[in-house]
């Protein structure tokens, strides 16, 4: 007995999910997300910053129309914006003239002020005369240059303007990118195959869809706006200042390449950096995320400090990716600040000598150095920018990691069931099993008749659970095929199969909602009429009344409010709501007394009716009224028929009701 | 609050903090000097026609700007340092004293709130940390050391400055105003995308079994929409920031320009002199603008805080008694209620009322009851989950709140109702009950609780993985493997919540067995359905609605309690 039970173990070992990455089978494997968080793990991908860039600015495409006017809104808005020194400068020109034209006696010409000037000795300054708009005697016109400032202010009003409404939409675009994103998550959710979840922590997937999306959410919007209107804007003051002197922007042009250069160096080291933070963020998730979960284990046992280590160790991590990834990507800002302050200081020299020599005027230099300062500085804001958008591409790798996931098999629009289903299944040569090296289900057939009840016994990890998991299509077959009313579940959608298959799993799961929204999960349409009968079916109703909100009781995270026992009569009351055609009971009334469990069944057996049910269940009180008994043993029914018929056989079965009666004997 | 938490976090970094800060300070004079270099390049170069000296002033702006890039360099390298450092500490900080939660802080909170904000709501406040380091000692030095200069360059336009800052500080002002309430409802709806799709995760089975995904999609799809709103809100109000700063400080240029060229023609002032007041001007905008991404971040920043405040301020309900609590050095085992009893905070019908009855070393005592009947909270109390609302639990003779924690609890063992194992590998999963444990003992303990024939079939055996909630086991298998973690820790009380309920029959009755004479000098509590596993106990105890209807053994019990023959009559029936 002990060498069967060991082999069955063995089978059981692999029975529910697979120890993930070890010979997973080559069909189906995982992609992305680390083994259980906790080594560098599966699927690490090189940070390939272009492409992954340009997969995630693809995503903005269906927002083509808002992008394209507010990149219209930009250019004007920035083409304005840079207009203003220049007109700025003219209005300085307008006053050095005004206060070197007083230094002259009124009604000489500029040519005599200049001649004057030359013959004082002083070439430098006539040359200087030269370039401005000299008229002697005259103080500054404050006419004309009141009106150039009018011109200004109402060319800064209006780019003002125009930059609120570029941010305006781009502010809806990056939130429809951001929006659609987290959508195409929650639908690529129910796509991925079972395993995929059994496959890796909770916190590594929540950390995806929060942490990481909300750091693309947030790299978007910061680096969007800014880049756009810092790249307009070196345009612009290249255009302006190419209008003013073509050698002096050549110097300008000179610090552009400098900076990328340096740039480039930097990123490629940072970039990984960035992939390791978040990587490590997504770990930490999920270590902290277990020990919430687990918070009155950790305690009961007294593990808090061990725990807390656990946590250091990985805090610790993602604090030296981290700060390793800022500092790196800190270091573009001030290179290109100092490369931007070497074109300043050379534009200074040769523009002041320039001006000097009356080749260009002093409003022009004025200009001059006031657009390479708002030259430079987008272009400082450019390289620092792209520390946060390497950040944020980061990010968005790992999400879409997520989204490449191998998926399901499709599904297949197909044979529907007509008419009443009838609930009669067969399994037919079936064979499963988890993993390559390790056989669980080996050509398996089976019948069960429309209405009637069939019991799965056997010890653990005889593959009862498996049974189930493919029966309900949560995970394909290797060989064979299963029947519902001779259809091939496979031919048929799996809403279609689940549809007509109600469930109660050993292990309940409530969503944070009353107790009403809850039994009605599986029929939301249904009356409360029927909710009631439901509840009255499942004694749900008994202990409801007692609570002071009765049915509209919410059902908290922790569940603290209702007790396991009754958790587990809200879902078989789910499970007469949803009324199928067939009933898979996987363990279900383990938790509840068995005063409670014998009302259970005899109002199971009401339902039952004309339904197939599969129960799996350790109880053989439970297995008793069944119409057909299947003994499992590592994955292969030993035994098959009704009580009475196993207990003459003298069988494994009788072994098993002869230890659980000797026991009910001495309660009698 | 936001400034609480980071005066408190910061202060290991307090040294870094002003080296950060002169050299900032250094870098941000540097800068400063620059215009005024510019306007001595006009001033005095271009003016007076003086070619040497332009270029003299030209080297000097080359030694300068080396200056500031290498005492800029080093304080990035600090600032990453020391932010990054806060955002580790705090996060440390904040997981510790959830540690120290009892069960009711959890729930009020619940984990996915929890794991918001040790994660999301920290990095928060980290950023704008790093942020702010980059320009809160730039910023306003800039903007000082500019009003400065530009006074220096002509006092009379001054209240030009005057009049423009306060008017920038209102307009800004106004807009964040606007956007706090709006910070703190996104931090909330983020809370609840990640406690729906906890759920939907968690009960992937479920969604699937009953063809739910279309409905979860739409619940899905309501969190996102709303999280999706505020932030649209919140965007919109940033929207308006930047091109409001920016006009007023176009605005002030424009009056500069004004106001100056009448004073340069009054000749109260140079035109030099007006020219670097526009470049300082410039210099006051740059800072100003980097001051308003940088208050960009400080509602959402401020309201995170606010949030981990709220943690960091919740004192557990259940606490260590002062001054440490009792270690006592016998190790007995034995288990009192007096009188207990425990109703939820609010709560008009207590769960437990009046319970009483006890447990002595060597002895096995059953808890029965129906459903909801108040048996797992019954348990709870024993560790201090919860803590009574009346009467007392005694462990060895000494009431459980006296007792300091870690001594209290290496004393109990307990096997919960739902097995739940952390990720790792069996050894530690085992080891969780004694860390000094040897494998040899891990596999005694394994050998009672019938699990060493799985284990050992296992390719790796004890270093065999295990996935979180110990998903890759049977439910049988999670419940042997906790009961050998109770067993590895050599408690004095043993504490089984249903612990045998998913094991079929035969295994049930093998591990009982196996059991008794290792836990033959500890105190036995069992919580059970089944009355084969309970009644050889020397004492049962049932349960109804929170009270004790009857204690005895299974014969006394049997001729006395109705309830009780109720319970075994039904067992029986089924049975025959």
């Amino acid at each position: 007995m002990s060498r069967r039970t060991a082999a069955a173990a063995s089978a059981e070992a692999a029975a529910t999910t697979p120890k993930s990455g070890r010979t997973m089978k080559s069909t189906e494997r995982v992609t992305g997300g680390g083994m259980f968080g906790r080594s560098g793990g599966v699927g690490q991908k090189a940070n390939s910053f272009g492409p992954s860039l340009r997969r995630l600015l693809s995503h903005l495409a269906p927002h083509r129309l808002k992008v394209g006017l507010l990149v219209a809104a930009a250019v004007v808005s920035v083409a304005l914006a840079s207009l203003g020194p220049r007109i700025l400068g003219r209005a300085t020109d307008l006053i050095f003239g005004g206060v070197i034209g007083k230094m002259f006696p009124a009604g000489m010409t500029k040519e005599q002020a200049i001649a004057v000037t030359r013959a004082a000795g002083q070439n430098k300054v006539a040359e200087l005369l030269s370039g401005i708009d000299l008229v002697p005697g005259q103080g500054v016109d404050f006419t004309a240059v009141g009106q150039v400032l009018l011109i200004v202010m109402g060319v800064y009003v209006l780019s003002s303007l125009l930059q609120f409404v570029q941010g305006y939409l781009l502010n809806d675009v990056v939130n429809a990118t951001v929006f659609g994103f987290r959508r195409s998550i929650e639908e690529k959710l129910n796509r991925l195959p079972l395993r995929y979840f059994d496959a890796q922590p909770r916190g590594e997937l929540l950390s995806r869809v929060t942490n990481d999306i909300d750091n693309v959410s947030q790299s978007l919007q910061q680096t969007m706006s800014q880049f756009l209107t810092a790249t307009l804007t070196v345009v612009f003051m290249l255009v302006m200042m190419l209008t003013i002197s073509p050698v002096l922007t050549l110097v300008a042009l000179l610090s552009i390449p400098l900076t990328m250069v340096v740039a480039i160096l930097v990123m490629s080291r940072s970039g990984k950096q960035f992939t390791q933070q978040w990587r490590r963020t997504g770990t930490l998730n999920s270590a902290i995320e277990e020990a919430y979960t687990g918070h009155a284990l950790v305690k009961v046992f007294g593990r808090q400090q061990e725990v807390q280590k656990v946590f250091e160790v990985e805090n610790d991590a993602v604090y030296d990716a981290s700060f390793r990834a800022q500092f790196l990507s800190g270091l573009i800002m001030p290179a290109a600040s100092f490369i931007g302050n070497l074109n300043y200081a050379a534009v200074a020299v040769i523009g002041g000598l320039r001006v000097a020599s009356g080749i260009l005027s002093l409003g022009e230099i004025q200009a001059f150095i006031q657009y390479s300062r708002q030259f430079t500085q987008p272009v400082t804001q450019i390289a620092s920018m792209i520390n946060m958008l390497q950040s944020g591409v980061a990010s968005a790798e790992r999400v879409f990691e997520l989204l490449d996931a191998v998926e399901e098999s499709p599904e297949v629009v197909g044979q529907r069931l007509t008419g009443e289903v009838a609930g009669r299944v067969t399994f037919e040569n079936v064979s499963f099993r988890y993993e390559d090296d390790r056989p669980l289900i080996e050509d398996l057939s089976l019948t069960a008749e429309p209405g009637r009840t069939v019991a799965i016994v056997g010890p653990t990890g005889a593959g009862k659970t498996t049974l189930v998991n493919l029966l309900m299509r949560f995970y394909e077959l290797d060989a064979g095929r299963i029947t519902l009313d001779g259809v091939d579940i496979a031919a048929m959608s799996r809403a279609e199969l689940r549809t007509n298959i109600g469930m109660v799993l050993q292990d309940t799961w409530l969503f944070k909602g009353t107790i009403r929204d809850n039994i009605a999960y599986g029929r939301p349409d249904a009356s409360e009429e029927e909710i009631m009968g439901a509840a009255r079916a499942a004694f749900v109703d008994r202990f409801v009344h007692s609570l002071p909100d009765g049915y509209d009781t919410v059902i908290d995270d922790e569940g603290s409010n209702v007790s396991a026992g009754e958790k587990q009569l809200i879902t078989i009351a789910r499970a007469f709501l949803a009324d199928p055609a067939l009933l898979i009971l996987d363990e279900a009334t383990s938790s509840v007394d068995t005063r409670t469990e014998l009302l259970l069944q005899q109002a199971m057996i009401a339902l039952r009716g004309n339904r197939t049910s599969f129960v799996i269940a350790h109880r053989l009180s439970t297995i008793v009224g069944a119409d057909t008994i299947l003994v499992m043993e590592e994955g292969r029914i030993v035994e098959r028929g009704s009580h009475e018929e196993l207990l003459q056989r003298g069988g494994s079965y009788a072994d098993l009701y002869r230890s659980q009666f000797e026991g009910a004997e001495q309660a009698a | 609050m936001l400034l609480r938490i980071i005066m408190r976090y910061m202060k290991p970094y307090y040294r870094p903090f002003w080296f950060i800060v002169g050299l900032q300070f250094v870098a941000t004079i540097a800068t400063l000097l620059l215009p005024s270099i510019n306007a001595a390049i006009i001033d005095k170069g271009i003016v007076l026609g003086d070619t040497n000296y332009i270029l003299k002033q030209g080297a000097i702006m080359l030694g300068v700007s080396l200056l500031q890039v290498a005492a800029t360099i080093v304080a990035v390298y600090l600032s990453a340092r020391t932010s990054m450092g806060f955002g580790r500490d705090l996060r440390s900080g904040v997981f510790k004293h959830v540690g120290e939660f009892s069960a009711r802080e959890l729930s009020q909170f619940g984990a996915p709130s929890l794991l918001t904000r040790t994660t999301n709501d920290v990095l928060q406040v980290q950023t704008l940390l790093f942020m702010s380091f980059a320009m809160l000692v730039t910023a306003p030095i800039m903007m000082v050391g500019g009003v400065i200069m530009a006074m220096r360059q002509d006092l009379g336009l001054s209240w030009l400055v005057a009049v423009a800052v306060p008017v920038l500080v209102a307009a800004v002002g106004l807009v964040l105003l606007r956007m706090v309430p709006g910070f703190q409802k996104m931090q909330k709806r983020i809370d609840r995308v990640n406690q729906v799709l906890r759920e939907q995760i968690g009960g992937i089975r479920v969604v699937r079994a009953f063809v739910r995904e279309p409905f979860e999609e739409q619940r899905f799809d309501a969190a996102n929409k709303e999280l999706t709103d505020v932030t649209l809100y919140v965007g919109r109000w940033m929207a308006v920031l930047f091109p409001l700063v920016m006009l007023v400080l176009n605005a002030s240029t424009v009056a500069v320009l004004w106001f100056g060229g009448m004073r340069v023609d009054a000749g109260l002032m140079e035109i030099g002199s007006m020219t670097a007041y526009l470049s300082y001007l410039l210099q006051i905008l740059m800072a100003l603008l980097m001051s308003t991404m940088l208050l960009m971040l400080l509602p959402r920043a401020s309201v995170s805080a606010g949030r981990i405040g709220e943690v960091l301020g919740a004192t557990p309900s259940v606490a260590a008694p002062l001054g440490g609590g009792l270690v006592p050095t016998g190790r007995t085992g034995t288990v009192e209620f007096r009188d207990v009893s425990y109703s939820y905070p609010g709560a008009t019908h207590p769960v437990l009322a009046n319970v009483s009855f006890s447990v002595a070393p060597g002895e096995t005592v059953a808890v029965i009851g129906s459903t909801g009947a108040g048996k797992t909270t019954l348990i709870s109390l024993i560790p201090r989950l919860f803590d009574v609302t009346s009467g007392a639990v005694l462990v060895d003779g000494i009431d459980v709140r006296e007792y300091e924690p870690d001594a209290l609890w290496e004393r109990i063992g307990i096997v919960p109702q739902k097995a739940y194992l952390f990720t790792g590998t069996v050894a530690s999963n085992l080891r969780y009950g004694d860390p000094e444990a040897t494998d040899a003992d891990l596999w005694h303990a394994l050998d009672i609780a019938q699990a060493t024939g799985f284990v050992s079939a296992m390719p790796e055996g004890l270093e065999s993985p295990i996935a979180q909630g110990g998903t890759n086991v049977s439910g049988g298998q999670r419940q042997r493997l906790a009961i050998a973690r109770a067993l590895v820790r050599r408690p004095v009380v043993y504490v089984f919540d249903d612990s045998f309920s998913a094991l079929d029959v035969a295994t049930d009755m093998r591990l009982r067995r196996a059991l008794a004479p290792a836990t033959r000098d500890a105190a036995v509590l069992i919580v059970a359905q089944r009355v084969a596993t309970i009644q050889e106990a020397d004492r049962i105890v049932v349960l109804d609605d929170g009270k004790v209807v009857g204690m005895g053994t299974h014969d006394e019990l049997l001729r006395s309690s109705p309830t009780y023959q109720e319970i075994v009559e039904s067992q029986a029936q089924v049975a025959a």
